[in-house]
């Protein structure tokens, strides 16, 4: 049986799947039916000056018949009174010892901050998240997203927070910058004991066409709100590689960001997180995702032999290089199973019109044929084939040694000749 | 007295003519239509389930590509979740009751991802239970189908060792001897035995009839409780004129013949299932299946009224079978011993028969699909229990009225499907365990 105990920067959980900082995590009654369902953590709606919220304040987006696929909010921090906070969060703590419960901060001076993080300790936080991300209402309150982009802000209230301080702190960072790197450095240089990435994007959910107003609508109007959900992914991903594996940056991550089930978390970890946090997969199917959660990760832990997180967590960084380390002969082309065809021919015309022009109808039924000398691999049509492994990546052996574009530039290596390149 | 289970059928069977008439997903599908269910909370199909399947949840594990995880949640919940996959009325259970219906989509097809999840643990060898610590307690169940299985194993995950004594030479009950072969056949029924045997510690003695071999005071001197399934009784009969001409047989114990072995039906030109039922409707399918030109179902209602469901029914139709309404048989024509018609009234609209409108209609087979006897009778004279209709009564614990007997499945709810005999079976072991555990055994005469 693998151990699905999670440690992160010190906070002890019995298994990495925690709430973010959200509404699924905003007073203690739910937070205790998470624990019951099977959640090892959850990080509290974030704590500060209660604000008041507007209505609506959620919008998402539809595609192909798929719901919610990208979601977004113009919601603010907690809007309930802190004394009822705290007194929960005690409550919550007392009877779910084993469980982690992180508490999420954002105020803005130096005595709001030593006060709230006293009075969050007092009612048993096992550990502080620094909301340096909301992008959204907060940040024009010269908090959020505000402290976030800004490193040297970041490192000096990371250090004010660290020094009050008595159980870890982890700063969540906003991806609403160019680059992540410096942001987890400042966090690191400020004391952190972790991070958590990544809060929600900055966007404009749609649009409302007959009335000309943006979405989500309050009244006539709307504001920019926060990206997040499965489409946000692929950001998420890369900015939790980009810190693991970035020499200077040495903490702990929590990862989030569109983590709907058992194989998305396992991305995350496979990236370097440690942890990994969930919201709007949550707030579209509730706390019951998590016993697939728990149960798929174990099976895959079984399955690849791996006894503890710490065996697999930060496992796939080592494949993440640069571009131009990449091995440039190396060749696939794509194969159709033909007996798996249904002639749909989405893969021709994706070729034709989005690649190299090198898928053709026969003429003869309908199973198109890929002219490989012309194929430069690119992978389009299998992303767009409906059938499983009907459309395969092949590697070729065209004779070349592998060789990448920083070895050629260096040592004048030689380099197979271009395809589609006419 | 065999003590050995005998898990495996004869190779040649005329059920091997069929195939599946819902035939199995392959990966594309089940994904398809997995990704397709809403996830509903609290959902409308498990309220469906007599077993209570958390369907929603075993499906979303399916689109995860959590398999072992999705079939672990059927079986917690039912046992024979492959059986019941491949012969639930899911139309009239979980199915009907999908969300989707109301929006005019086409439903999920629970059943078939059911199967889907529960043929690749199959395959895979994956078991998820084992038994509990030995209680020392022993357990006789009479039966070995469906009830008496799904019981017996959950008592051996608690640790007690289950005798199943059952009368046939085959393991199952009706899964194997009597569901229609397009939705499950025999050889599958065993696969099913066999894996659920795996668990250990459950012995089955085949060739031993409660009545003929076994008393009900060998049971109470030999075991601490006793769990009753030995489903329904042989068909039923008209008791009319010609009914022991050849080629007049019970719908279900010819149903038997065709499952278990070879049928000959060569001569058979002009077939005709008596009864309106599922059973009936059963019949006249496999009989289709197997080559007889001409099937036709003789009920004494309208065909609005028949108590066969309206999917099977259809189906039937589809495979050009047609119906002959309002017709009350009376008696069987013959030709040198072999029958040659049936003798019947036609009925008015409370299927009430009209004097003076006698005909005959030709055949060459007649199936009588008219009802299952019961068996309650075997246990009449057995202090404490109360045998309503050939029905023994239990109570909502399924408790018989005599401590230390419960009973479930078939022979107590008067004949429903095999999800409401694994239900009971289950539900009857849970009851079996807590009073055991509070120090109960028929042993000794200590009664409760
Ligand atoms: C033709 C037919 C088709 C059916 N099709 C379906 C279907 O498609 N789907 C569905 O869900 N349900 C179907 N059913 C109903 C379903 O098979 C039953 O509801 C279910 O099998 C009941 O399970 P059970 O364990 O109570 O009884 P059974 O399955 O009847 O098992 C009882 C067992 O007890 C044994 N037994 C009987 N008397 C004694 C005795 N004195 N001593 C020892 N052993 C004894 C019998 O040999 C038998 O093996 C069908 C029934 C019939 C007749
Ligand atoms: C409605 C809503 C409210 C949120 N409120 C907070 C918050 O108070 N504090 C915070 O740190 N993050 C907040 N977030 C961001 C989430 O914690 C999380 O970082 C983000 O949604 C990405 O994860 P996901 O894709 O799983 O939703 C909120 C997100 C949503 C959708
Ligand atoms: S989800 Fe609940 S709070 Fe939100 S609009 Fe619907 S009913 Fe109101």
């Amino acid at each position: 049986m693998p151990d699905l105990r999670a440690n992160i920067a010190g906070i002890r959980s019995p298994n990495p799947f925690w709430l973010a900082s959200a509404p699924p995590a905003n007073s203690g009654e739910q937070i205790m039916r998470a624990f019951d369902a099977g959640w090892g953590g959850a990080v509290w709606k974030t704590l500060g000056q209660p604000i008041q919220n507007v209505s609506s304040r959620f919008g998402a987006i539809h595609h192909r018949g798929a719901r919610g696929i990208g979601f977004n909010n113009i919601e603010l921090i907690t809007d309930r009174p802190l004394e009822t906070n705290f007194r929960e969060i005690y409550e919550v703590k007392k009877r779910y010892p084993e469980h982690a419960v992180v508490v999420s901060l954002m105020v803005e001076t130096r005595e709001e901050w030593q006060d709230i993080i006293k009075r969050s300790i007092d009612a048993g936080a096992d550990g502080l998240e620094l909301n340096f991300g909301c992008p959204h209402g907060m940040c024009e309150r010269g908090m959020g997203s505000a402290v976030g982009q800004e490193p040297r802000v970041n490192e000096r209230i990371t250090s004010w927070a660290v020094d009050y301080s008595s159980v870890p702190v982890l700063v969540k960072l906003t991806p609403n910058v160019g680059d992540i790197v410096p942001h987890g450095r400042a966090a690191q240089r400020g004391g952190a004991h972790g991070v958590s990435l990544i809060n929600t994007i900055k966007s404009i959910i749609g649009v409302d066409i007959d009335r000309f107003v943006p979405e989500p609508r309050v009244g006539g109007a709307s504001s920019n709100g926060g990206y997040c959900g499965a489409a946000v992914r692929p950001i998420a991903l890369h900015m939790t590689a980009a810190l693991a594996r970035d020499h200077e940056f040495g903490i702990p991550i929590s990862g989030i960001g569109g983590i709907t089930n058992w194989r998305d978390a396992v991305e995350f970890m496979l990236l370097g997180a440690s942890t990994v946090q969930v919201c709007t997969e949550v707030m579209l199917r509730g706390y019951r995702i998590v016993e697939d959660m728990i149960e798929g990760l174990d099976e895959y832990m079984s399955e690849h032999g791996f006894a503890t997180l710490a065996d697999f967590v930060g496992k796939a960084i080592p494949a993440y290089s640069e571009w131009g380390d990449l091995d440039l002969n190396y060749e696939t082309v794509a194969k159709i199973d033909a007996g798996k065809c249904i002639g749909c021919q989405l893969c021709v015309v994706a070729c034709q019109d989005g690649a190299h022009q090198c898928i053709h109808p026969t003429g003869e039924g309908r199973v198109p044929v890929i002219d490989e000398g012309e194929c430069v691999g690119c992978n389009l049509c299998q992303i767009v084939c409906p059938v499983p492994d009907c459309i395969s990546m092949v590697q070729v052996d065209n004779g070349f040694q592998p060789a990448t574009w920083n070895d050629h530039v260096a040592t004048g290596a030689a380099l197979r000749p271009k395809k589609g390149a006419h | 007295m065999s003590s050995v289970a005998q898990t495996s059928v004869a190779r040649a069977r005329s059920e091997n003519a069929f195939s599946d008439f819902k035939p199995a997903y392959n990966e594309a599908q089940a994904m398809a239509e997995a990704n397709r269910c809403l996830y509903c909370s609290d959902a409308p199909c498990i309220t469906a389930c007599p077993t209570g399947i958390d369907i929603p949840e075993f499906i979303r594990k399916i689109s995860t590509g959590n398999l072992k995880g999705s079939a672990r949640t059927i079986f917690e919940a039912n046992i024979l979740g492959m059986s019941c996959a491949r012969v639930c009325p899911v139309e009239t259970l979980c199915v009907g009751d999908c969300v989707y219906n109301q929006l005019g989509i086409p439903p999920i097809q629970i059943g078939k991802l059911q199967r889907y999840s529960t043929d690749r643990a199959y395959a895979k060898g994956w078991q998820f239970f084992q038994a509990g610590a030995d209680s020392g307690k022993r357990v006789a169940l009479v039966g070995a189908g469906p009830a008496s299985l799904a019981c017996a194993h959950l008592l051996r995950r608690r640790g007690h060792h289950c005798t199943l004594f059952e009368k046939r030479e085959v393991v199952g009950g009706l899964n194997t001897t009597g569901v229609a072969p397009y939705k499950m056949k025999a050889d599958r029924a065993a696969d099913e035995v066999e894996w659920l045997l795996a668990i250990g510690g459950i012995e089955v003695r085949t060739g031993v009839e409660l009545g003929r071999d076994l008393s009900v005071a060998d049971l109470e001197r030999d075991y601490d409780a006793v769990f009753v399934g030995f489903g329904l009784g042989p068909d039923g009969w008209l008791h009319a004129a010609g009914e022991d001409l050849e080629g007049v047989h019970g719908a279900v114990d010819y149903i038997e013949r065709l499952k278990l072995g070879q049928v000959d039906l060569r001569d058979a030109q002009r077939a005709l299932v008596l009864g309106g039922g599922n059973t009936a409707v059963d019949a006249v399918r496999e009989l289709r299946g197997l080559g007889v030109a001409d099937v036709r179902m003789v009920y004494r209602g309208d065909e609005a009224h028949m108590s066969g469901y309206a999917h099977e029914w259809a189906a039937a139709k589809v495979e050009s079978i047609t119906g002959v309404w309002r017709t009350v048989p009376t008696g069987f024509v013959g030709q040198g011993g072999k029958v040659a018609g049936v003798t019947a009234l036609r009925a008015d609209e409370n299927k009430r028969p009209i004097p003076g409108t006698e005909h005959t209609l030709p055949a060459d087979l007649v199936l009588l699909a008219i009802g299952q006897g019961k068996l309650g009778a075997l246990l009449a004279e057995v202090d404490g229990v109360t045998v309503s209709r050939g029905r023994l009564v239990v109570d909502d614990q399924q408790h018989l009225g005599r401590p230390g007997w419960f009973a479930g499945g078939d022979c107590a709810n008067g004949g429903k499907e095999v999800v409401n005999a694994t239900a009971e079976g289950q539900h009857a072991a849970r009851t079996i365990d807590a009073w055991l555990n509070d120090n109960h055994s028929l042993r000794g005469g200590q009664h409760a």
